[in-house]
């Protein structure tokens, strides 16, 4: 599925790289190179997701998401932000942003969560279904049952969570930080390969004794839950 | 400019001329107000003397009639510093007295006035100013007595004298004074200016003189003195940083670097230099996370990060962080022990004490996992303080070594192999700080201790 997204970036060099990335990802991108340019193609309304540099001339990034949730723009937002610290995190959500990643980042970083914010879009959470299903794997988030072609499987409760947040996403990256975020609520930086453990122990419930793996390591990347995995590289743990 | 043009512009200086012209005025108005109650009291004393005259001329009047009043008046005309007298009849014709002549009309009614007068006898030939009553006689005569005011004029000029007496006086003293109150503040203050001339072109070791008087000048150059100590220490701090910063970035710089050239150079497939790339990218990725931690640290110990506390559940965080660590622990086999008292508050950041907490254990974990190596998870409330300690039995840091690794970049020897980049410790050092709470290592005989505490707060709030 192919999203368009707006660029409002300053920083020429950095914006012709994320439009020339996005476009290879498959997505439309357009940029705008300061906050007023940014707001008036952004009121237009016709992105699914918007990049957004907080330090911009003429309006500020918080200025312009301010000005924008005031119109009823409900545009995703993403905000990029060299001041990438604890309290800039907090007043960036504030002003309206729906995520925050502190330059510098990885593309697929930001890739993956531009990703789920365009689906957060065109799928608004009254809309959630109450079971995910990925090829015979299914989770039902009220009973917190899940079973595989019919055989439950037994989940501490953060690996249910942690699968949970993969289903809602399946067939997207979803990186180690952003399952750091939402499934253990923390925003720091894990030193080692925390994240990686717990990914490996559920994968041992999940795919193991299966003939097709559901849970997929995406390299340099994250993680995803998909059925099949051509072009593909997976390394089943 | 001159050393008089230099003086003036002084502040003692201004200060000096300031006071003169305040105690000028001050003495002036003194006088004045002297001058003006002596001047009271004199005319006061006259009137009633006049008064007492009048009524005891009236009385011998009344005893003896014109005739006796006549002689006494004329008797008493005579004596040497008399009072004025005159004695006339109905239409002013003089019968007796001093007086030679008074202005016209005055004899014509009752009362007190001051008049010009002249008297008869030649040796006052001039004009006096004088306070004279006239009195209605029975019978149509007219008694006048008065008091010369000369002397009143005469208390005016000795005041008057004493003033300009005083004000050369007063001058001359504050210029005197002044002049050595500026020359030896300005002396010291030029010694200061000097001082931290030297100071400024670059020799921070220089100090201020304090000449022991423990006076503001002395308390001005102690807290100078105190400042330039601390502004040492900062430099000395900065130094040691960017030095560090120096040492430490440009290793991985120059690896990343290297890793290129060597691709350029020697990679045949294009698999190869997609592996160099990718290498290159994961070295990046670790220059990238050095900078965020050394920029959190920094940002930390400016104490930036004030306006994002409020009050959180510190067994929450120590529970979350021990619990993905877990799994970490689990696979390298060594035991997590979590003990954990249920609602500890603090008012604080949470991502920040989780990030402190996961430091931690990521230590543990790298230096202290083995089999029979428990590693322990406490959290609870001692004397009113939340203590948090990570403890584990690996080789553990020698005691002269603790306080050393809590600097930036500090690693020691023999950790050089594993991963990291000597920051863990000094962000959690900085936590603590910003929370105001403290950060140290102890002896776990054998293994190492990282023992965090925290100021408790009393509610905990949901």
């Amino acid at each position: 599925m192919a999203m368009r997204i707006l660029i409002i970036e300053d920083d020429r060099e950095a914006a012709s790289y994320l439009v020339k990335a996005f476009k290879e990802a498959g997505h439309v991108a357009d940029h705008a190179a300061d906050g007023l340019d940014g707001y008036a193609m952004a009121e237009s309304g016709d992105y699914d997701v918007l990049v957004v540099d907080r330090m911009l001339p003429k309006l500020d990034g918080l200025s312009l998401i301010r000005s924008l949730r005031e119109q009823k723009i409900e545009t995703p937002v993403l905000i990029l932000s060299a001041l990438g610290q604890v309290d800039d995190r907090v007043k960036g959500l504030r002003a309206g942003g729906d995520d925050y990643l502190p330059k510098p980042y990885a593309f697929s970083e930001l890739l993956a969560r531009v990703e789920v914010l365009s689906r957060r879009r065109a799928a608004p959470p009254s809309a959630e279904p109450t079971i995910y299903r990925v090829g015979d794997l299914e989770l039902d988030r009220l009973s917190h049952r899940v079973t595989r072609s019919g055989q439950e499987i037994l989940l501490q409760p953060r690996e249910f969570r942690l699968l949970e947040y993969l289903m809602k996403n399946a067939g997207q990256v979803v990186t180690r930080t952003m399952l750091l975020e939402h499934v253990w609520d923390y925003h720091f930086d894990p030193q080692t390969n925390v994240i990686d453990v717990h990914v490996s122990r559920l994968r041992a419930k999940v795919d193991k004794g299966y003939d097709r793996p559901l849970i997929h390591t995406i390299r340099g990347a994250g993680y995803m839950v998909r059925v099949g995995g051509e072009g593909m590289k997976d390394d089943v743990a | 400019m001159t050393a008089l043009g230099k003086l003036i512009r002084t502040t003692a200086f201004k200060l000096s001329v300031a006071y003169l012209v305040i105690f000028t005025i001050f003495a002036f108005v003194a006088l004045a107000y002297v001058a003006w109650n002596a001047r009271r009291v004199l005319d006061d004393q006259f009137v009633s003397t006049i008064q007492a005259e009048i009524s005891g001329l009236s009385e011998q009047y009344r005893v003896g009639g014109l005739r006796r009043l006549v002689n006494v008046v004329d008797r008493r005309s005579r004596t040497p510093s008399a009072s004025l007298y005159l004695v006339t009849t109905d239409t002013g014709e003089r019968i007796a007295g001093n007086i030679g002549a008074l202005p016209a009309g005055i004899i014509d009614q009752p009362g007190q006035f001051e008049t010009d007068y002249a008297r008869t006898d030649e040796t006052n030939a001039a004009p006096g100013h004088a306070i004279v009553r006239v009195y209605m006689l029975p019978g149509g005569f007219r008694l006048v007595v008065g008091r010369d005011v000369e002397e009143r004029a005469r208390l005016r000029e000795a005041i008057q004298r004493a003033f300009s007496y005083a004000l050369v006086l007063i001058v001359l003293l504050g210029f005197v004074g002044g002049w050595f109150i500026t020359k030896r503040v300005l002396k010291r203050v030029d010694d200061m200016t000097e001082t931290t001339r030297i100071i400024m072109d670059g020799d921070l070791s220089g100090r201020l003189r304090i000449a022991g008087t423990g006076d503001e000048l002395d308390r001005l150059a102690q807290n100078l003195n105190v400042m330039l100590d601390r502004i040492g220490e900062l430099m000395k701090g900065m130094q040691e940083v960017s030095d560090n910063i120096a040492h430490d970035l440009k290793t991985p710089l120059t690896r990343l670097r290297n890793k290129a050239d060597e691709a350029l150079r020697t990679a045949k497939s294009p698999d190869e230099l997609r592996a160099a790339l990718e290498a290159n990218i994961e070295e990046s990725d670790n220059l990238i996370r050095i900078f965020n931690a050394l920029l959190m640290i920094a940002r930390l110990e400016a104490g930036n990060a004030r306006d994002s506390m409020s009050d959180f559940d510190v067994s929450g965080v120590v529970g979350d962080v021990a619990e993905l660590y877990e799994a970490l622990a689990e696979e390298a086999k060594t035991p997590l022990e979590v003990s954990i008292e249920a609602g500890l508050a603090a008012h604080g950041n949470r991502e920040l004490l989780g990030q402190a907490v996961a430091n931690l254990l990521d230590n543990a974990l790298k230096y202290g996992a083995g089999p029979d190596a428990a590693i322990k998870v406490t959290a609870s409330r001692q004397d009113g303080r939340i203590v948090i300690a990570v403890a584990d039995h690996g080789p553990g840091i020698p005691e002269e070594e603790r306080s050393r690794v809590l600097e930036r970049f500090v690693r020691l020897e023999n950790s050089r192999s594993s991963p990291g980049f000597g920051l863990g410790l000094s962000l959690v050092a900085a936590v603590a700080r910003l929370h105001g709470g403290s950060f140290k290592l102890e002896d776990n005989a054998p293994g190492l201790r990282a023992v965090l505490t925290l100021p408790l707060k009393d509610r905990p709030t949901s």
